[in-house]
């Protein structure tokens, strides 16, 4: 049976091996359910343990306390190893560490031909990853002429591939400029809407966070907000006091909130910002 | 004022005379003046990142001028030496260029192949690590076993030990979250007021650079379209945005609201202090005609 939550991280605590006693903790009691088809998004500042919690999510590490399990499978299970690794797929910062081939198309296949899955399969898989990434045109390029932005969506259709049911991206905008960072965005929110790939984003950046349908705020191995962008982001003080900031149009409203302007801070777009502040001032 | 870097119509060709030939910049003049502190601002390809290039004699134009103090830094080998000692430029991803064993030894790096004393390396060192907010029990540690940001701080702090007369930063926030983007944000400016130097930022985002600078040059398709105060600039939104180049949400707000018919004089706020005072100051005219 089809489970209801892709992921589901119980209880889990973790640490690195090899750090002085008496460290805190890098998780810490952490729960975390994820729906399958939902666009999830983790905001924290470094060192806040979300990075180590995607690692977690396709058994890239195993948690020292409590379970965590893909479709539930026990990630903990090496017999599942593969199938886990199948399910979720992950796409890293930094482009240039993903891409492994000389030609765009045999850089989409490899992870499919890893698998072995049939050559005539691995055609139709490639195309379509490429088509959904929206880079059809480049798949006979060389990936080291390409643009940030163009890389990472080749390492997105290296993991479309594996016809993953979640994507688990950390920080995949990183590097790249507003063009690229748009493109990336505009991929991810496609795959989730049109294709119901479940999408787990984590970044530092307020604008990206606010497309996803859920948010969750880490801050020293634990989460402490988690609910739609708009509920989140009205926690302006919160998300201050852990080194986050809010979207400018969430900061302005605040601003005249505390001036005395009465005006709602769950308006995300510039056009909901806007049409309140014009409600209130005109 | 004599400007204390020129360009004078700068070209540069990329694998001239293979089929993989770009022009990369075509004609681009430029003055920067001391103590200025101006960003630079342009998407990938735009050509920023092979102008900065230019500014320390790292690349060679393909045609065209750099002058340092009105003098041509092409001119002989040594000239090219000295604009690079005067001129720093920090990389994008700094933090991969650490090498040395302490942070102390990778901070003094450069003052070492001046030739400085080492009385002089030593007061370097510290004030630099003090200007990037390193803390004295750094200097003793391996480079590598220091956090992200704090190695970017180590990056920085080496170009800056070298006490140039123009610091160039190319991206130096790149990929750090907001606490941190704000924390080297913050000592770029103290840098800045302290040392009166002349500082160019580099970087993608529209918002950092209109909080922090004074000038904005942009480049696009290897030509400086715009070059202006952040208020200027701001105001030719539409040729921004043809350029891949966004304009802060503040401002978008702005020319939302004055679309409404709000009555906002002027459209192009792009800071969250200047954008709350001039509502707050509607707000209370508002409340009074309403009394």
């Amino acid at each position: 049976m089809e489970q209801k939550n892709i992921i589901e991280i119980k209880d889990v605590a973790f640490q690195y091996p090899d750090v002085p006693e008496g460290s805190s903790l890098v998780l810490d009691g952490v729960n975390l359910s994820i729906e399958q088809g939902s666009f999830v998004a983790i905001l924290g500042h470094n060192g806040s343990g979300k990075s180590t919690l995607a690692k977690l999510m396709n058994a890239v590490y195993l948690p020292n306390r409590g379970t965590v399990s893909v479709d539930g499978m026990d990630t903990a299970d090496e017999a599942h190893l593969l199938d886990i690794r199948r399910t979720v797929g992950m796409v890293f910062q930094n482009p240039d560490n993903q891409i492994v081939a000389n030609v765009v198309e045999e850089d989409v296949a490899f992870a499919p031909e890893n698998l072995g899955v049939p050559s005539e399969e691995i055609r139709r898989r490639v195309d379509e990853a490429l088509k959904i990434v929206g880079m059809s045109k480049y798949a006979r390029h060389a990936p080291h002429l390409l643009s940030g932005g163009q890389k990472q969506r080749i390492a997105i259709a290296g993991v479309i591939a594996m016809l993953p049911r979640c994507i688990v991206l950390d920080e995949p905008t990183a590097m790249l400029d507003p063009i690229g960072r748009e493109d990336v965005m505009r991929t991810i929110t496609r795959l989730n809407r049109e294709r119901g790939t479940t999408i787990v984003l984590i970044t530092h950046h307020m604008d990206e966070a606010a497309q996803a349908d859920r948010l969750v705020v880490m801050d020293q191995g634990k989460i402490i907000a988690d609910g739609p962008p708009k509920q989140v982001f009205q926690q302006v003080e919160l998300l201050k006091s852990v080194g986050l900031t809010v979207p400018e149009t969430v900061g302005l409203l605040y601003q005249l909130r505390q001036g005395g302007v009465d005006v709602p801070l769950d308006a995300l777009s510039v056009e909901e910002c806007a049409q309140e502040i014009y409600r209130a001032l005109a | 004022m004599e400007p204390i870097l020129e360009l004078r119509n700068l070209s540069c060709v990329y694998s001239q005379g293979t089929p993989f030939e770009h022009q990369a910049l075509s004609d681009v003049s430029l003055s920067i003046y001391p103590g200025e502190y101006v960003g630079m601002i342009g998407h990938t390809g735009s050509g920023k990142s092979t102008l900065i290039q230019h500014l320390n004699g790292l690349l060679k134009p393909t045609s065209g001028q750099i002058l340092l103090h009105g003098k041509d830094i092409w001119e002989s080998k040594e000239s090219v030496r000295e604009a690079k000692f005067h001129v720093g430029l920090v990389f994008q991803y700094p933090e991969y260029q650490l090498f040395e064993e302490t942070v102390y030894k990778d901070i003094a790096f450069g003052p070492t192949n001046m030739k400085l004393s080492k009385e002089d390396i030593d007061r370097r060192v510290h004030e630099a690590a003090h200007f990037v907010g390193l803390k004295e029990q750094h200097l003793d540690k391996s480079p590598f076993e220091l956090s992200g940001g704090q190695k970017r701080r180590v990056a920085i702090a080496g170009v800056i030990a070298m006490e140039p007369e123009v610091l160039i930063l190319d991206e130096p926030t790149a990929g750090l979250d907001p606490a941190g983007r704000d924390a080297i944000l913050a000592n770029i400016r103290d840098y800045h007021q302290s040392k009166g130097s002349t500082i160019i930022l580099v970087s993608h985002s529209m918002e950092e650079v209109a909080r922090s600078v004074e000038r904005i040059v942009v480049v696009n398709d290897g030509k400086i379209p715009l070059d202006g105060t952040p208020h200027d600039i701001f105001s030719h939104s539409q040729e921004l945005r043809s350029m891949g180049l966004g304009i802060p949400q503040v401002t978008q707000v702005f020319q939302r609201l004055r679309e409404l018919g709000l009555p906002i004089q002027d459209d192009c706020v792009y800071t969250m202090d200047e954008a709350r005072d001039v509502l707050l100051a509607l707000a209370e005219k508002r409340g009074r005609s309403a009394c």
